[in-house]
């Protein structure tokens, strides 16, 4: 045998795709030539709420020339498949309508021109009804998680109570690339579509609901994917089954593009809340109770929004031990476009009224809320909010301690109207999938030892930016002992590899990572004794440590958590409001970085992302839909907005995840937006209880002081 | 009409009027250059036109007669990955890649210039390529570990 | 439907002509604007052909004499920002091209595509009031405090073309733009001053890049604290996506305050 190669699990090696996104070789979905192909588009209401009392095509238009699907044409159910059947793939004639730009009717021409043309030559008629357009007005609740601990007590004699209400607005995800998928009719009865997105799996089952297909019948290949975030969760199931609809009346491939207008417009963004909290501690500090209530706007139709939910309760009350703890949660119908998965997924919502709370506490008390953190902190050993022992890898005290040792002397600001602050928050996040998500979806992947002598990895788990390809082929390649370029990976193509779950929560690397790593290991020794062509599949298995009780959200929600300590150092120019955040220092404990330099990346994007949701990125309603529906309204950090970010990766095992590595995609997510407005406190000494801080809040806020 | 595209002589027979973006994409077979808003505001669809990096959506293809392009498949040297190329990959200035292109061509005419750039100056002359996955850091540390 | 035609002139004689001769011509420049709203359909009346001045090297260049600097109106603001003469005598302008913030879009914004769009947001055009530009054409040459006429309209005649904008020297200028982020972001206000003669341009808080004449005669008289005041009376901003009138009525005071005494402490700003 060859002498054993040097490992890469640990080492930032070279992303395996990096030569083709370098190169302009990458083939992202609009990249991708099919001849005959025909272009789609979606014709949208233009209303919040009502019905459709009729829809009119122009006679005066050759309707020859296009394709027109309603709602007729849905051979199978007008469902899009997720959670709850209550959203259509299309509004039919005397249909109700729930959003404006809910989807209507779809049209396929050869050309732009000319669908562009038959799209003008529509006439649909609304019957109007009063929309229901905030949280304050809502009545329909999509659904609700009640956590209990301890018991809350109303009189509080003899504590300090301190009572705030937080408010976060929505959030688009803004991939660089706008969502899209080409639908291609092939025999037997086979649609395949190519598109660009996070879940093959979840695509592959709209498909089969509403074109009423076989699994071998529905195709779903994700191309090189532009981002995601979460925006390319659940909407590319309607993206996918849209353009399919029209390649089949058609007969013909469809391209189903959106632009960046129709993407800000009509796609899902983060859910809006209002968070209230009720603390009451005792004169020294100590943590009594934390009563919360929390409201999550779910626009229009359910989608992921009960899983949303889910999570924004369980880490309601922060990174805090706590022993007596009352969350009550609902989310609520309003009619706007649905929200839907954004990075963090409901945890990024309560953690910012969790971690101010702290700030306030300690106002309240003339404490430090460092050391107001230290007493209250996640310990080992300590219980969570629904009774979740920590029994390992909890790296509150590390990453608190490794921040504050980073962040370097705070210096004056340079200009006489500027004033500087810092601020400082402590979150955690659960990894992979809530209670027993995983154990139902039963992830698989499939392992082979080819012919050839080199390895492939059959997986749906998606390289969306984030290093899947990488860190598998990482993991693969250490198990089985052989050099990265001995693995590849197969297609996420539904056709070629099996389900191993949606590409989300933080769960691929810890999760289906280590199935990778477990399904090397195993063909490795199967080598000893065999010759290849060989092959595994390895599927997840819930430990039986692992106890979650769905009914009374009690137990581990949770295998384990990942913890974040992030300072944030903030300009506020006092003439104008505006708000430069110009460093963040956050120190991560990660279990096992796999690949340094990836890990950095998750950590650097996630918290820019976050400070943008702090500071800039804002969206107003207007009748229904988004004010704020271009790149020159919708705005999100330049490089020249950016502050210094820099990382501490703090290696503190998960006896279960490969190497004890835990999942990080969506905690970087967490930190900065409540360290912001802590930082905002200190510079100028006004409290801020809304994001994002625009400069007219931050204006408003020190005028009233 | 004709112009060079990569050091290669092309010639285009339709209208003038059609964005740049969308004939390399479509006509030439370029589709390296993406198109993240229509707008001008992400860059993803930055092209150099005789070393001036623009936006492509905004250039009517008629303005380039004569001119030189460069997109991003023209950047390495016969398969060869430039500097700058090699340590998109390995500082994880690349991470889903879809503002790379735009990106790598911003940095590499700011990379031409006689003095040594500072974080803050490619900052600035990133400004006008969004990236929403790296938070930038890596893309500034990859141009200034290929600065003089 | 009909597809755009692309007219390139051999030279500004040539553009001129075609542009009184052709029907439903818009003339392009950078593309900037004009592109975006071709692309998205959303000029009115939609056009038939597109003349390209980029190219007529007549409506390029920077020239300067002892009295006046005149830039091209289709010079980038990159050629702007770059010029010895532009650095030397209109600091100011080159301030408000740098605040552009993307080399993408400074390579092909022009001060012509600018005035002719005449968005009462236009970083350069409160800086162009302040320094009491005139607008040169292939005509007549309009002062520019007679060029903005109302909403996105201007003096220029149907067929009438921007060739250049000349600056007199010896004025100095303060300039501030407030947008929402530090790049490619349209102003929430943005300003420009000149202490002598007394000038006081602001856009985004009216329907047009506009000269606060109230103020401007409290400055003339040099009582700085009636300045603030009075700016409040000659501003008319509205709540929009981008910020709300209160804010833009606070912060345009705050910004005036802010030039008039960095203004005040060095002569030279």
């Amino acid at each position: 045998m060859c002498p054993a190669p040097v490992t890469s699990v640990g080492r930032s090696v070279p992303r395996r795709e990096g030569a083709d996104k370098v190169t302009g070789r990458a083939r992202y979905t609009d990249d991708i030539a099919v001849p005959g192909a025909w272009y789609g588009r979606t014709i949208r209401s233009t209303i919040a709420r009502g019905a459709i009392r009729s829809i009119t095509l122009d006679p005066a238009f050759d309707w020859s020339r296009v394709v027109v699907v309603t709602a007729d044409d849905i051979p199978g159910d007008n469902v899009v498949q997720l959670i709850r059947d209550d959203q259509p793939v299309l509004v039919p004639s005397g249909g109700e309508i729930r959003h404006k730009e809910e989807p209507i009717l779809l049209l396929a021409a050869p050309d732009r021109a000319t669908v562009e043309e038959a799209a003008s030559q529509i006439r649909i008629e609304y019957e109007l009804a009063t929309p229901v357009s905030d949280i304050g007005s809502a009545t329909l609740v999509f659904s609700t998680v009640d956590i209990s601990k301890g018991k809350v007590v109303e009189d509080l004699e003899g504590m300090e109570v301190v009572e705030r209400t937080f408010r976060v607005g929505l959030q688009e995800q803004l991939y660089i690339e706008p969502q899209g998928a080409i639908a291609i009719p092939e025999a037997n009865g086979v649609i395949r579509v190519i598109g660009s997105l996070q879940c093959p799996y979840y695509v592959h089952r709209a498909l089969k609901r509403a074109l009423k297909l076989s699994d071998q019948q529905a195709v779903v290949v994700q191309a090189e994917t532009g981002g995601g975030f979460g925006g390319k969760e659940e909407y590319p199931s309607i993206v996918a089954v849209h353009a399919a609809l029209l390649a089949r009346k058609a007969g013909r491939p469809v391209r189903l593009i959106y632009d960046r207008h129709e993407d800000l417009a009509a796609t899902t963004k983060r859910h809006p809340g209002v968070i209230r909290h009720r603390t009451a501690v005792k004169k020294d500090g100590t943590l009594v109770s934390q009563d919360i209530e929390i409201v999550l706007d779910g626009g229009a139709y359910c989608t992921l929004t009960p899983v949303v939910l889910s999570r924004a309760a369980i880490h309601a009350a922060g990174a805090y031990s706590c022993p007596n703890v009352r969350i009550r949660a609902r989310a609520v119908a309003t009619n706007t476009p649905p929200n839907g998965a954004f990075r963090g997924f409901g945890a990024p919502q309560s953690l910012f009224a969790a971690e101010l709370m702290v700030e306030h506490v300690a106002e309240r008390l003339g404490m430090s809320s460092v050391d107001l953190r230290r007493k209250w902190m996640l310990r080992l050993g300590d219980t969570t909010a629904t009774g979740q022992v920590l029994s390992e890898s909890v790296g509150s005290e590390l990453v608190l301690h490794a921040a504050l040792k980073a962040a370097q002397t705070a210096q004056p600001p340079n200009r006489p109207t500027v004033r500087r602050g810092r601020g400082l928050s402590l979150v955690f996040h659960g990894s992979g999938f809530t209670g027993s998500g995983e154990k139902k979806l039963q992830g698989t992947i499939g392992f082979e030892a080819l012919a050839d002598g080199t390895f492939r990895i059959l997986t749906a788990s998606t390289e969306i930016g984030q290093g899947t390809k990488t860190i598998f082929s990482q993991l693969a390649a250490d198990a089985l002992g052989v050099g990265l370029d001995m693995v590849t990976l197969a297609p996420q193509d539904t056709s070629l590899v099996p389900d191993s779950g949606p590409t989300v929560a933080s769960r691929t690397a810890m999760i289906v990572g280590r199935l990778v790593q477990e399904a090397a290991t195993e063909i490795r020794e199967r080598l000893k004794r065999e010759k290849p062509p060989l092959r595994v599949e390895k599927s997840y298995i819930q430990p039986d440590t692992i106890h979650w009780d769905e009914t009374t959200y009690r137990g581990d929600a949770y295998p384990v958590y990942a913890w974040a300590c992030t300072i944030a150092d903030v300009d506020v120019d006092m003439t104008t409001g505006e708000v430069r955040v110009t460093d963040l220092v956050t120190a991560v404990d990660c279990g096992k970085a796999l690949h340094p330099v990836m890990a950095e990346g998750q950590i650097e994007g996630g918290c820019l992302q976050a400070v943008g949701w702090a500071t800039i990125e804002e969206i107003k309603m207007k009748d229904g839909g988004y004010q704020n529906d271009r790149l020159a309204t919708y705005l999100i950090p330049t490089a020249l907005d950016a502050p210094r970010i820099r990382t501490i990766l703090i290696e503190n095992p998960y006896s279960r995840g490969p190497y004890g590595a835990k999942g990080i995609g969506e905690l970087p997510m967490d930190g900065p937006a409540p360290a912001i407005i802590a930082a905002i406190h200190d510079a100028t000494g006004v409290w801020l209880d809304e994001i994002p801080a625009t400069p007219e809040k931050v204006l408003a806020a020190c005028a009233s002081r | 009409m004709r112009f060079t595209l990569n050091g290669r002589a092309v010639s285009f027979a339709g209208s003038g009027a059609r964005r740049l973006l969308d004939v390399l994409r479509e006509d030439l077979g370029a589709t390296g250059t993406k198109e993240g808003c229509g707008e001008g505001e992400c860059g993803a669809c930055s092209v150099l036109i005789d070393g001036e990096v623009v936006d492509s959506c905004l250039i009517a293809v008629g303005q380039v007669e004569g001119r030189e392009i460069t997109t991003v498949e023209g950047l390495a040297d016969g398969g060869r990955l430039t500097a700058l190329q090699q340590a998109f990959i390995e500082r994880g200035a690349a991470q889903c890649g879809i503002c790379t292109p735009g990106m790598l061509l911003a940095a590499h005419v700011l990379l031409q210039g006689s003095r040594r750039l500072t974080a803050d100056d490619v900052r600035e002359g990133l400004a006008g390529n969004l990236c929403r996955c790296t938070g930038y850091t890596k893309i500034i540390d990859a141009v200034l570990s290929c600065t003089k | 439907m009909h597809e755009v035609k692309y007219i390139r002139p051999k030279s500004l004689a040539d553009a001129v002509h075609i542009y009184r001769t052709t029907p439903g011509c818009r003339p392009l420049a950078g593309g900037t604007d004009l592109m975006v709203m071709l692309h998205a359909r959303t000029l009115r009346p939609e056009p038939q052909a597109v003349l390209d001045l980029w190219s007529v090297a007549e409506l390029k260049g920077i020239r300067g004499t002892k009295d006046m600097v005149e830039i091209g109106a289709t010079e980038s603001y990159t050629g702007i920002i770059g010029s010895k003469h532009v650095q030397q005598h209109l600091p100011a302008l080159a301030d408000a091209a740098r605040t552009i913030g993307a080399a993408q879009i400074q390579n092909r914004g022009t001060l012509g595509g600018n005035l002719a769009n005449a968005s009462p947001a236009g970083d350069t055009l409160p800086v162009l009031l302040a320094y009491d530009v005139v607008v040169v054409t292939d005509r007549r040459s309009i002062p520019i405090d007679k060029f903005f006429t109302g909403y996105r309209k201007t003096a220029l005649q149907a067929d009438e073309l921007i060739t250049a904008v000349r600056f007199p020297l010896g004025r100095e200028v303060a300039f501030r733009k407030v947008g929402t982020r530090a790049a490619q972001a349209i102003s929430k206000i943005v300003m420009a001053v000149s202490r002598n003669p007394a000038r006081i341009a602001i856009g985004s808080v009216a329907e047009v890049p506009l000269r606060a004449r109230r103020a401007e005669a409290a400055l003339e008289r040099g009582d700085l604290e009636g300045t603030v005041l009075a700016v409040a009376e000659d501003i008319r901003p509205i709540d929009d996506v981008r910020s709300t009138a209160a804010y833009r009525r606070t912060v345009t005071q705050n910004v005036l305050r802010e030039l008039l005494e960095s203004a005040h402490r060095s002569p030279r700003t």
